[in-house]
């Protein structure tokens, strides 16, 4: 049986299995099997709270001896987390202006910083649950609205990879820029007095967690795979655009597994969802580092896009204006021209869903610092990838279709 | 393969100019110098007699300490093969003599020749991107051995930039090079893989970086 997670709330429970194979110790999935040990050692199992009767009942059923270790979980999470997080103690943001822009945060600073972004904003902001990820975390969208409904509208999303914390970081930075420029910049607040704009900051977050918790390049979402000892599937490869294809791997240890099936991530399929059941997207860019590029489809095949011209003479625009602020250099193009062959990405199937202006940002730098760029470059990545967002954004909302 | 006139954006070109700054930082390389590579001006490609794929390319170059750049023209032979063979390059910049960094070099390699107590340094850069700045030249020591293994390990399908200096320390030696252990990440952008490397080796001014011992740390998947 699987389990779904509606909250973090699980009782340990150790059980003595006598005649079977031993389960060691199974941290976040009851139906996952790692690493037989020996016949007669207990194991230990995390069970969600609200199973644990159901769970008891089979156990007696089964004849199989258990106890209860450890009533709540969470409390023993949040310690962790705690001892952490204590090590950069700072002082925690009272609202969202004395947040730190200029440093990289954790999974819970930024959750935080969006309920309070919503707090201070509730007649702009607000915030969408469109899901959950393997391990049960909530992911947040923030929807920025002057009102309507089911306006046309624009997606953003950020850390998809878990290891490019420069974007997720740039993402909350966008986040503030967008309460603070409205009414205030003519162009943003033309965009939001006709569309919606969409921010998803911690698209992987049970990826983002891992990375700071025990693995700072991981990449994937942290679902186990069967069969395998490996974690984790690539979620810019289980879109259902070209799934199969040449452009992704069916090894689960690699770092591009494209999954069992297109969109078996929740953390793809909340999006998939979404995306589908709005029906009003015009635009959407997904953001990821590094190379310094702009992206448009196709990944999967070397077959232009319907709309290639368009897209290309955009990017043209879009980062041509983020040049404007640093000088930093942005090549662009299609992804399978500029990058290499992919599969299974984002953007091709939002593309193929009708979405025409689809990009794909890889962010700084080239290589020097690549995934770990010092947090002093955040601000001036956020501020100039910004200006080649609002050229997508104005263009967007300035040619209806 | 993408043969005769190369789009100099693309990947093509782009994965075949890499290699050459591969191959800079193993020959021009040290802890006060340092080559990236900055644009791709022109490319062409062709196939070389069934023994390999020749690439001709126009780049630039930038040395990142000096904040200099320089204008190159370049060829990287890859050879054909089932197994990997390091590709072949031959690459010539103007002024590459400019960007010398000899008064840094010769103060670092007096600084640790005389030590008492042998350096170590871990995570370079840290999570955040941050190294202590006296630690910063094992950073840029440990980008240029390991572009003697990126230079052996490229090939048309690969792109490789160090993503870490895991660990370096200093070993004890009787002669004049400075020597280090060290445990490197590298990454390929193109399978996106994260590549663990210890390497050994040895520096001077004079001599600059010779690699001892490479070896790929096989590691078991979580």
């Amino acid at each position: 049986t699987r389990y779904v997670w509606k909250s973090l709330r699980y009782v340990k429970i150790k059980i003595r299995y006598s005649y079977h194979s031993i389960i060691s110790l199974i941290w976040f999935q009851l139906d996952f099997w790692r690493g037989v040990t020996d016949v007669h050692s207990p194991v230990d199992v995390r069970v969600p709270s609200h199973s644990l009767q159901s769970v008891k009942v089979y156990l007696e059923t089964l004849d199989i001896e258990y106890s209860v270790m450890i009533e709540d979980l969470q409390v023993m999470l949040d310690e962790e987390q705690e001892e952490m997080d204590s090590a950069l103690r700072v002082v925690e943001p009272r609202d969202t202006n004395s947040f730190d822009y200029s440093r990289y945060h954790t999974l819970q600073e930024i959750y935080e910083f969006q309920d309070m972004l919503v707090a201070e904003n509730p007649s702009l902001v607000s915030k969408i649950v469109i899901g959950q990820s393997y391990q049960g975390r909530p992911i947040n969208v923030l929807k920025f609205s002057t009102g309507g409904t089911k306006r046309p509208a624009i997606w953003i999303d950020t850390g998809i990879h878990s290891r490019e914390w420069v974007t997720q970081a740039s993402g909350t930075w966008f986040a503030k820029k967008i309460v603070t420029d409205y009414g205030k910049d003519p162009a943003l607040t033309a965009i939001l007095n006709n569309m919606d704009i969409f921010l998803e900051i911690v698209t992987n977050p049970d990826g983002f967690y891992y990375t700071h918790s025990s693995n700072r390049m991981w990449r994937k979402t942290r679902k186990p795979n069967r069969g395998s000892n490996c974690v984790g599937v690539d979620p810019n490869r289980n879109w259902d655009a070209g799934f199969g294809a040449p452009g992704a791997s069916n090894n689960p240890c690699s770092e591009t597994y494209r999954g069992p099936s297109a969109h078996s991530e929740s953390e793809v399929r909340s999006i998939v969802d979404f995306v589908k059941s709005h029906r009003n997207f015009k635009a959407f860019v997904s953001i990821h580092s590094y190379s310094q590029m702009l992206l448009y489809p196709y990944g999967y095949t070397r077959t232009p896009a319907k709309d290639q011209a368009e897209l290309h003479s955009l990017a043209r625009k879009a980062i041509s204006d983020l040049a404007t602020l640093y000088g930093t250099r942005y090549r662009y193009g299609s992804i399978i021209n500029t990058i290499y062959q992919a599969s299974g990405g984002t953007i091709d199937w939002t593309y193929n869903q009708g979405i025409k202006y689809s990009y794909t940002f890889e962010l700084r730098d080239t290589g020097r610092y690549g995934f770990i760029l010092p947090a002093n470059q955040i601000i001036p990545t956020a501020k100039e990838t910004w200006l080649a967002l609002m050229a997508i954004m104005d263009h967007t909302n300035k040619n209806p279709y | 393969m993408a043969t005769g006139d190369l789009n100099p954006n693309h990947y093509p070109a782009q994965r075949a100019a890499k290699v050459v700054q591969h191959y800079l930082n193993t020959r021009h390389g040290s802890p006060f110098r340092l080559f990236g590579l900055h644009s791709v001006e022109n490319g062409s490609a062709e196939n070389v007699n069934d023994t390999g794929r020749k690439y001709q390319l126009g780049l630039t170059v930038h040395e990142i300490i000096s904040n200099t750049t320089l204008n190159c023209t370049a060829e990287v032979i890859f050879p054909d093969g089932a197994e990997q063979q390091p590709p072949v390059v031959q690459v010539s910049c103007e002024d590459l003599s400019k960007s010398n960094a000899t008064a840094e070099e010769e103060a670092f390699y007096q600084q640790y020749k005389s030590n008492q107590s042998l350096v170590s340094a871990q995570n370079l850069p840290d999570s955040y991107g941050h190294i202590d700045p006296d630690k910063k030249p094992f950073w840029h020591l440990g980008i240029v051995a390991s572009s003697f293994v990126m230079l052996n390990e490229s090939n048309e399908n690969t792109l490789y930039n160090m993503a870490q200096v895991a660990n370096i320390t200093q070993l004890a030696t009787e002669n004049e090079q400075l020597k280090f252990d060290s445990h490197i990440l590298l990454h390929d952008m193109v399978s996106q893989e994260i590549l663990h490397w210890k390497l050994l080796f040895t520096w001077s001014p004079a001599e600059g970086v010779e690699v001892q011992d490479m070896e790929q740390l096989r590691r078991c998947n979580h």
